[in-house]
């Protein structure tokens, strides 16, 4: 009985703590559908009252970079001139 | 407080209290065989909201009436008839479809009363619980409904199901929604909603939500009734020997 | 999240260099076949474990004596199924699903803690097992929050944080007894002599019998061997059984100066290793009642799971008809 039945979908669930910090992605939940997912979403992941949005995402839909293109992708950090610290200001100047 | 306004707002605080105990009771069975581990979650979730409404109620009632002296003693120290909740919330779960219809009947009524209870309540302590309330039990309600309309619009098989779980629940809708002088008295003080001044908005959600799930809206006539008064039905005497066990077995202990 | 399967092979050298520079191995990393199966086995037992432990407890949850402890004990078990559920999502990246995990349980190959196939016959079952199984518990899964795997010890963070009352709850109910009536002092004590060594022997066989500790080690999935594991335990429980005027039920027990590379600890009695085995093995006093009940819960929910992918299916299709 248990062999026949289908894979229920797998999603991705993201939690906002609060107004003005992002969504965090927490860990992954089933359910057949968009609306069973925020639910249970909410009852898995929220149950001490975290967060006050939630987003949810099928896991299929994620596109990923390939790990093994890990260094192509995240070329090494070598562009000093990125970094505040590349520029000389004179220490009087205070804070910049 | 003068003494016959007391012995209102106690039972009325009893009423809903015990409605809140016995449903928690029944949902909290659930935990550990609902059918995916997602509802493994869900349904303590309810379970855990329904009785702590009921123990904060309870301590409400204790501070009104000195013969009971904590909240323990009026959730497992009663006798069968000193309880006063619906024989609705008392009955067996039944399968999953009829556990969830129940959710959704009841957290639907509650949604709508502590609504009112929010407005017009001239106990202030309950009006500040209200906001709590009202706010957890519209949460049940819109969990219950999904079900509800998945269920209903599933397969046949589950439809089937659902339409069972409406004429099981039947006979005691009636008893949801029955005046007697008890809730005129209440709401006369502006203690409490009348029952039936919810029935409007409570039917036109449940009828919209078992119409989304293809299912026929019941008669809602007054069947089975007793609960309000201390008269219930052969499941409760189980449950109690459930909930009662320890506090009887070893009288006088702290836990 | 699920896992695509990476093609690329790795070499064992070159993974044990990673792993030993504390980096973290991810979902879509290659990984040896090995590394991978050794996973999949340690974490779904320990998704199981939190499944099937649902059961001894929830069992008290309509007859615990007050609000207050109904409340807690309801929560508690609720994680149980949060953490499951965690675990088996975990489990999920390494390419397997959740439906052949349960599969796997259901029929009975897949193994879980043995503790769990122990009766909770009275109300101090359940304040033992919050004490000692969950504190057993935490000292095996507080250095998994370290495991090389990152889904693994992301899981194991969030289970840990959560799990922090599990064991205070259960030595607070303890507590509670101990100084209670003669009967629920009795009571106390009958669970802890229940519970205490098959809560020693949740730590596993000794390092001798184990033959996964050493991969399982090099490979920082696991951080302790199961015998060091005990022997933190022994020394945690045994002061906090005398502060509550219970006795730990060996008689062999003792000071010993030399344990703990000479720092001190307690010298306990021979584990009954057969009784182990043989729990392990199917026939501890639970094991078929706790399997029936999880197939039985599944098989009841057949037609709801049955209704809720149909919905699904005719939503989506509703949604096509009408882009």
């Amino acid at each position: 009985m248990v062999s026949e039945e289908k894979e229920t979908i797998l999603w991705e669930v993201f939690i906002q703590p609060k107004n003005g910090l992002s969504h965090r992605h927490c860990g992954s939940i089933h359910a057949p559908d968009r609306e069973m997912a925020i639910l249970s979403a909410r009852n898995v992941y929220s149950r001490r009252g975290e967060g006050q949005s939630i987003w949810v995402v099928r896991s299929i839909d994620i596109v990923s970079s390939d790990p093994d293109e890990k260094e192509e992708t995240f070329s090494s950090d070598d562009k000093i001139y990125r970094h505040p610290t590349f520029y000389d200001v004179p220490d009087d100047v205070g804070h910049m | 407080m003068k003494s016959n306004m007391a012995d209102m707002v106690f039972e009325g605080l009893l009423r809903i209290a015990d409605d809140n105990l016995i449903l928690g009771h029944r949902t909290s069975e659930w935990c550990g065989h609902a059918p995916t581990l997602e509802e493994d979650l869900a349904l303590p979730n309810i379970a855990l909201d329904l009785i702590g409404h009921a123990q904060t109620l309870y301590c409400l009632a204790c501070e009104i009436n000195s013969r009971y002296k904590n909240e323990d003693q009026l959730a497992f120290l009663r006798l069968e008839h000193e309880y006063k909740n619906l024989l609705l919330v008392e009955q067996e779960n039944g399968d999953f479809g009829n556990t969830v219809l129940r959710l959704f009947y009841f957290s639907t009524f509650m949604k709508y009363f502590w609504e009112r209870v929010k407005i017009e309540c001239c106990f202030t302590k309950l009006k500040e619980f209200s906001e709590k309330a009202f706010l957890e039990t519209s949460y049940h309600s819109r969990y219950a409904s999904q079900w509800v309309v998945t269920l209903g619009d599933g397969t046949d098989e589950s439809n089937l199901k659902m339409s069972n779980a409406i004429a099981n629940l039947e006979p005691f809708l009636g008893e949801l929604f029955n005046n007697d002088d008890f809730t005129e008295m209440c709401s006369q003080n502006d203690f409490l909603p009348e029952p039936t001044s919810i029935f409007d908005s409570w039917k036109n959600e449940v009828k919209a939500i078992l119409q989304k799930g293809n299912l026929d809206f019941p008669d809602i006539i007054l069947k089975k009734r007793g609960g309000r008064k201390g008269e219930h039905s052969e499941a409760f005497g189980y449950l109690l020997s459930d909930l009662q066990y320890m506090q009887r077995a070893y009288p006088n202990s702290s836990w | 999240m699920a896992r695509k399967q990476n093609e690329k092979i790795v070499s064992l050298e070159e993974f044990q260099e990673k792993i030993d520079r504390d980096e973290k191995i991810e979902p879509k990393d290659s990984m040896p076949e090995a590394y991978r199966k050794t996973l999949i086995r340690q974490i779904g037992q320990h998704a199981h474990s939190e499944v099937v432990g649902m059961l001894p407890e929830g069992n008290w949850i309509t007859r615990a004596p007050t609000l207050r402890r109904k409340l807690s004990l309801l929560a508690k078990v609720q994680d149980e199924a949060g953490h499951g559920l965690y675990l088996y999502c975990a489990a999920e990246t390494l390419g397997k699903s959740r439906m052949e995990m349960n599969q796997e349980l259901l029929s009975g190959k897949a193994k879980y803690s043995s503790i769990f196939n122990y009766p909770t016959p009275t109300w101090a079952d359940i304040g033992a097992i919050g004490w000692l199984v969950d504190g057993a518990a935490i000292m095996n899964q507080i250095p998994l929050c370290r495991c090389s795997y990152g889904p693994y010890a992301r899981a194991m963070i969030r289970i840990c944080k959560e799990e922090s009352f599990h064991q205070r709850q259960g030595y607070e109910i303890m507590l509670t007894l101990a100084r209670g009536t003669k009967a629920q002092k009795e009571m106390a004590q009958r669970a802890l002599n229940r519970w205490w060594w098959p809560s020693v022997m949740m730590f596993g066989p000794s390092d001798a019998d184990s033959p996964n500790t050493e991969n399982s080690v090099k490979w920082k999935i696991k951080r302790y061997t199961n015998d060091e594991l005990r022997q933190k335990f022994v020394d945690a429980i045994v002061p906090q059984a005398e502060k509550i005027g219970l006795t730990v039920p060996d008689k062999d027990l003792k000071w010993d100066k030399k344990r703990n590379n000479g720092q001190g600890g307690y010298a306990y009695g021979e584990i009954n290793w057969d009784e182990f085995w043989r729990v392990v093995r199917g026939d501890g006093p639970m094991n078929n009642e706790r399997i029936s009940a999880k197939q039985k819960a599944w098989n009841e929910g057949s037609w709801v799971r049955a209704a809720a992918h149909a919905h699904a299916l005719k939503k989506q299709t509703a949604l096509q008809a009408a882009e």
